[in-house]
């Protein structure tokens, strides 16, 4: 996947966003750090282009809502979440690069929870490459990308990373 | 037995020549007829070596050493002579227990061990000990070591009583007003580490004050473990003067200093702390111009569970017998060149038998045979798993080290050899 | 992903790096903002035993202890001096090991002797960490106070920190002196000559015993308590002289620049190392210090106690 379909598929997603919420000032961008904040803004950025409206972004750390610290010698950093409040009556969608096993979604999920009490919570992920954990499903896909287990996708953005496109090892 | 092609010193008649040195029934002789011949090519004979400043714990801590295990250390460190300290349960401050301690000794150990007497009554600084009675059953000096009387008035009675008993008073010099709660050198450790330090001023002041009534009374006193520059600088000044004052040097206080206890390790805490830089180059210039004429261990034993603690709730000391010679031959000699290794035996063996008035330290024709077969050039290295002590307490695990005993001789019977 | 902490203790801050510190107050960061939430529990540490190991007694360090673990899921035994089996003659040793075979995760420990977090944190695999031992260090502390400042003047380097009150005797203090120095502050203590031994000066930091001639340039004042009861009679005359020459009373504060903060780590002795007014007046952080030393005592137990062992 190289940079212009990566940019394809957000635009899609952004359309896709805008016509599943009706009510789409409601709606909150959460981004996962790290790549998931960029790809947030990116979201929001079409968003406005198409719609002439500003939603509104966020970012939810999930490290500290992990359930394996303690199980492993890296040691997940923990950054600020920072969420427009209060968050009831409106649809948080969280925003990630990969889904995967679903427990990054499902701590994230923790994590908002604990800011209030959302009306609904959806998930848009970049990239969907299978092998679920959790019944955890997303709202919006990018692309799936059928993998092998032990093979490691990575997404890389132009400012996280200083390239762009997806890469499968 | 004959030592056969060894190179015998002999301070006391010096005497520095490679020749076979005879023994017969327990002496020095001109020729043996037994057929026992040891081969000392390369090897130093000497005197066996005395060591004035050991605890052995017995009676009353037999968990951390015994007479006959501290033995067994010494004669391994190449010690013939220990001297004991009366910090003992009961203290050694009455003729029993020095009759006990001497009983002990004869039935269990392998090297001569002889008592000091108490000061004080109970060691506890305030009324005298029985002095008179302690030299009647044979101790050779008195000291309330570990403690240090504070009553001067006291401390010079006791003084003028032991020149009249004939007896050199030993003192472990320590200010306690001064000292508090200090168990390091105050300093720059001390303030790093937020433990309570006890400044070297607070030795210093004792070691003047010893030198003060040594003049007033005219009588022998001898700073144990000397640990601080301006004590050095005291003990000089006085003896130039004629003062019957003298200074001891323990290895850890040339071997380290207070940067040493930034881990918290017990095993270097000790009483005197291990001071700075400045006091070890002090004592260095001691030791080299003869200000401090005395070697000693302060072999300290304790138990790993009661060292195991807690830094300032651990007991103060560390096991030097084992250690002792090796250090001070690769430090002095070797390292820093401070004295030769014919000086090295002198202070070992005429210094403390002169100083305690003992018939030892010599291999004069007729002498006891007591012998201490060094290799000053021997590379080792120091191991607490091989300690013939009942105790571990030494920081110098692991140090490699220079020259060391390979055999020690009492009585004539070889009581110990390097496997 | 995480190479800026490896440990599994926090002992002092002399043996922390500058990364190492800035990690924590980052950290601390992201668990202040918990305090903020609706619900201010994370499930970080579930599973995890915590054991509140005083054997001196301190209520404010241990609650702030507490109520960490809590924000943090982990469960919270305490267990003071009184009711250890130390005053049955056990040894600490023995009463860690104890604790430690009941699968207790982080030990924070408070002890009177310096070097007993050391002493435990060789010798058991669970995490301890230092909550003042001594006069050796205090490291949460030194850490809420850089927090704070950093927090309150956006930065640390250059700035000039001044310690006032008993230096000798202040885990407070070293930990203050070793924190602020490696983040580029000015650190100056002042406080009588035997509070405040010249050898200070050689931990990189300026002694004064003049503290008209310190105040107006200080951007950062922080008090510590004088504890004249259990101490020391022979270390000064008394409290009222301490205040005439040391305290930050009404009329030394407005020597302070206007930016100036005051901090004290509290409890407050009123009236003797600080007027009450100076104490509650606009240039006070000393709430904030609480408040923050929650957030980076979070961040110490999911770092120290998040670490696999």
């Amino acid at each position: 996947m190289d940079a212009a379909a990566i940019t394809k598929a957000l635009r899609r997603i952004a359309h896709e966003i805008i016509e599943r919420n009706p009510d789409i000032r409601s709606v909150i961008l959460a981004g996962i750090p790290s790549r998931g904040v960029e790809i947030a803004r990116r979201i929001a950025d079409f968003v406005r282009q198409i719609d002439k409206i500003d939603i509104d972004t966020g970012v939810i750390d999930v490290a500290m809502h992990r359930d394996d610290v303690g199980t492993r010698r890296e040691l997940p950093v923990v950054r600020e979440s920072n969420l427009p409040l209060p968050l009831e009556g409106r649809t948080v969608i969280i925003v990630d690069d990969v889904l995967f096993t679903g427990r990054t979604v499902r701590a994230a999920m923790d994590a908002i929870g604990s800011f209030g009490r959302p009306a609904r919570i959806q998930l848009a992920a970049l990239i969907d490459r299978g092998h679920r954990e959790l019944p955890i499903r997303a709202d919006y896909v990018g692309k799936n990308l059928p993998t092998a287990l032990e093979q490691d996708v990575q997404v890389r953005l132009e400012q996280i990373d200083g390239e762009e496109g997806v890469w499968i090892k | 037995m004959i030592i056969r092609d060894g190179r015998v010193i002999d301070p006391a008649n010096g005497r520095d020549e490679v020749v076979d040195l005879a023994i017969a029934e327990g002496r020095i002789a001109e020729k043996s007829n037994d057929a026992e011949v040891i081969d000392a090519s390369g090897l130093i004979v000497a005197p066996g070596l005395i060591d004035m400043h050991v605890h052995l714990r017995e009676p009353g801590f037999s968990h951390k050493e015994t007479i006959a295990s501290g033995a067994r250390a010494a004669a391994a460190g190449g010690f013939t002579t220990i001297v004991c300290m009366p910090n003992t349960s009961p203290a050694a401050d009455n003729p029993a227990t020095i009759a006990w301690i001497k009983d002990r000794a004869a039935e269990s150990a392998c090297v001569n061990v002889l008592p000091t007497g108490a000061i004080s009554k109970n060691i506890a600084g305030e009324e005298l000990a029985p002095i008179g009675s302690l030299g009647d059953v044979g101790v050779v000096a008195i000291t309330d070591d570990g403690k240090c009387i504070q009553n001067h008035e006291l401390m010079r009675r006791a003084v003028e009583y032991a020149r009249m008993v004939g007896l050199p008073v030993l003192d472990h010099c320590q200010d306690y007003n001064l000292a508090g709660n200090g168990v390091v050198n105050e300093g720059y450790w001390s303030t790093l580490l937020g433990l309570p330090g006890w400044p070297a001023a607070g030795e210093e002041a004792i070691v003047a004050r010893n030198i003060l009534l040594a003049e007033l009374c005219d009588h022998h006193i001898h700073c144990q473990h000397v640990s601080a520059a301006g004590s050095v600088r005291l003990i000089r000044e006085a003896r130039s003067r004629g003062v019957k004052i003298s200074g001891e040097v323990c290895p850890h206080h040339i071997a380290l200093t207070d940067e040493a206890i930034q881990n918290f390790d017990t095993n270097y805490k000790m009483n005197p702390p291990l001071r700075s830089q400045k006091d070890v180059d002090a004592i260095l210039e001691g030791i080299a111009d003869g200000t401090l004429s005395i070697l000693a261990s302060d072999h300290a034993p304790h138990a790993a569970f009661e060292k195991e603690v807690e830094f300032d709730q651990a007991p103060f000391g560390i096991v030097g017998l084992e250690t002792e010679l090796g250090l001070f031959i690769d430090l002095l000699v070797h390292k820093h060149r401070k004295i030769d290794i014919v000086r090295l035996i002198e202070m070992f063996t005429v210094e403390p038998a002169k100083l305690l008035k003992l018939d030892a330290g010599t291999l004069s024709l007729g002498a006891k045979a007591d012998a201490t077969l060094i290799d000053p050039e021997l590379e080792w290295t120091a191991k607490i798993d091989n300690f013939q002590s009942n105790s571990r307490n030494s920081p110098f695990d692991g140090w490699k080290l220079k020259g060391r005993a390979v055999r020690t001789i009492v009585n004539g019977k070889t009581v110990w050899q390097l496997a | 992903m995480n190479e800026r902490w490896t440990r599994k203790d926090l002992l002092g801050l002399r043996e922390l790096s500058i990364d190492e510190i800035n990690f924590i107050l980052e950290t601390a960061d992201a668990f202040k903002q918990v305090g903020a939430r609706e619900i201010k529990k994370v499930p970080a540490l579930r599973g995890k035993t915590l054991v509140n190991f005083f054997v001196e007694p301190s209520t404010r360090t241990r609650t702030s202890f507490e109520l960490a673990a809590f924000r943090l899921s982990a469960d919270v035994i305490n267990i003071t001096a009184s009711g250890s089996s130390l005053t049955k003659g056990e040894t600490l040793k023995d009463t860690a090991k104890n604790l430690e075979a009941l699968h207790a995760d982080i030990l924070v420990l408070r002890h009177s002797s310096a070097g007993a977090p050391q002493f435990l944190a060789e010798r058991l695999k669970s995490s301890v960490i230092n909550a003042g031992d001594g006069a050796h260090e205090h490291p949460t502390q030194g850490l809420l106070d850089a927090y704070t400042i950093r927090e309150k003047r956006g930065k640390i380097d250059n700035l000039h920190v001044v310690i006032i009150g008993d230096i000798l005797f202040s885990r407070v203090a070293r930990s203050n002196i070793f924190c602020l120095t490696k983040l580029g502050a000015r650190v100056t203590l002042v406080g009588p000559s035997t509070l405040v031994p010249r050898d200070f000066e050689k931990l990189g930091v300026t002694v004064s015993h003049k503290i008209d001639n310190v105040l107006p340039d200080a951007d950062v004042v922080n008090l510590l308590r004088i504890q004249h009861e259990r101490q020391r009679k022979e270390y000064f005359p008394g409290t009222g002289e301490y205040t005439r020459l040391f305290g930050l009373t009404k009329a030394r504060a407005k020597m302070l620049k206007p930016d100036c903060l005051v901090m004290h780590p509290g409890p407050i002795n009123r009236g003797v190392e600080i007027d009450s007014e100076v104490a509650d007046g606009s240039r006070s952080v000393i709430l904030d210090q609480v408040t923050n030393g929650l957030a980076v005592r979070m961040a110490v137990l999911y770092l120290c106690g998040g670490i696999a062992t």
